[in-house]
């Protein structure tokens, strides 16, 4: 990609965020119920929006070929395990990613 | 009240404001750390993470930029992505629209920086009377955008200054949403926008192809959700 195109992404990417983050301010009265599809959509949204989003991480990780996404597969197994455990958003992440860090560069 | 200066007033809302971000402070900066050390692992340079920091301000997002610009240029492909992922700032908008009321100029910061920590903060906080509650939020805001550009910043310089072994540090895009999905899917009752989020990217990601089922994924997901209301619904849980 090119310098340009770079920042047209991140231009878009912030646009994307601030259309979010004003358009209530300016379409929404605090007297007007907000319509209950919209706020249907608030409470459904996220959980599928982040489950997209951590198959959009593994779009590239080929299950046919070796490693066959073993590391991809511990890494998410330890990640999901400690949080069960503990419930500490960042040692979760952190223990997840080293794990996976050691499966690449030591084993796989 | 008329006798205090407006620095008493600054002081006093910074003072009230700081210790509510203290959580925030300690992952922000891990986290920024991380964005920034993602970031120039894979290849940009230190500056980049930075801009995006400041632009931006939404990590999720953030990282999938990162991701975006390694791939081919899709402009149309980026805003939707942009607009699905942030979408739940749509509703942080809705539940501030009276509390953000005559704050001045300092509600256009407050909106441009309204992120899940500062809006979590901003919505549930009990100001106390003699805090001005503009004052207040624009501290919370403000801190957290400088904790979240300071970890970035570190995080950059020093990835683009480390020599040893990052490879495999692109899994922390991937820990940190599996984390956040896992903590909203313990949320639901019966996890079906959970399956359903995770069923469509796979069906897409098999249809389409790594390049192009984003788009044809979130499209799924709005009729899906809108299809299965209902049921959605009657399971509850899903606040």
């Amino acid at each position: 990609m090119m310098l340009t195109q770079q920042m047209i992404t991140i231009g878009l990417c912030a646009l994307g965020t601030m259309a979010t983050r004003f358009l209530p301010f300016l379409i929404f009265s605090p007297k007007k119920p907000t319509p209950k599809y919209i706020q249907y959509l608030g409470h459904a949204l996220p959980c599928a929006i982040f489950g997209m989003l951590v198959v959009y991480c593994l779009k590239s990780v080929s299950i046919t070929a070796a490693p066959y996404g073993v590391p991809e597969a511990i890494g998410i197994v330890v990640t999901v395990a400690l949080h069960l455990w503990k419930r500490q958003m960042l040692l979760s992440i952190a223990g997840g990613t080293v794990c996976y860090m050691l499966l690449v560069q030591f084993i796989f | 009240m008329q006798t205090e200066t407006k620095s008493t007033i600054r002081r006093r809302a910074f003072s009230a404001a700081f210790p509510r971000t203290i959580p925030i402070l300690a992952g922000f900066l891990f986290l920024g750390i991380s964005y920034g050390l993602y970031a120039t692992a894979a290849g940009f340079a230190f500056w980049y993470p930075i801009l995006m920091a400041v632009a931006i301000f939404g990590g999720s997002l953030e990282f999938v930029a990162v991701e975006m610009m390694l791939g081919v240029f899709a402009p149309v492909q980026t805003f939707v992505m942009a607009l699905m992922i942030q979408a739940r700032h749509l509703f942080y908008g809705i539940s501030m629209l009276e509390k953000y009321k005559g704050t001045g100029w300092k509600k256009i910061y407050l909106i441009y920086g309204m992120c899940d920590e500062s809006f979590s903060i901003n919505c549930s906080a009990d100001i106390p009377e003699d805090v001005d509650k503009g004052w207040f939020m624009f501290f919370v805001t403000l801190l957290n955008q400088l904790y979240w550009v300071a970890g970035t910043a570190v995080g950059a310089v020093l990835g683009s200054l480390i020599t040893f072994d990052l490879d495999g540090l692109e899994f922390v895009m991937t820990a940190m949403f599996v984390v956040i999905f896992l903590d909203q899917w313990l949320k639901e009752k019966k996890h079906y926008t959970g399956v359903i989020g995770l069923a469509a990217s796979a069906v897409c990601l098999l249809i389409f192809g790594a390049d192009s089922f984003m788009i044809p994924t979130m499209m799924c997901i709005l009729v899906l959700l809108t299809v299965f209301r209902k049921p959605i619904e009657q399971a509850g849980g899903l606040l």
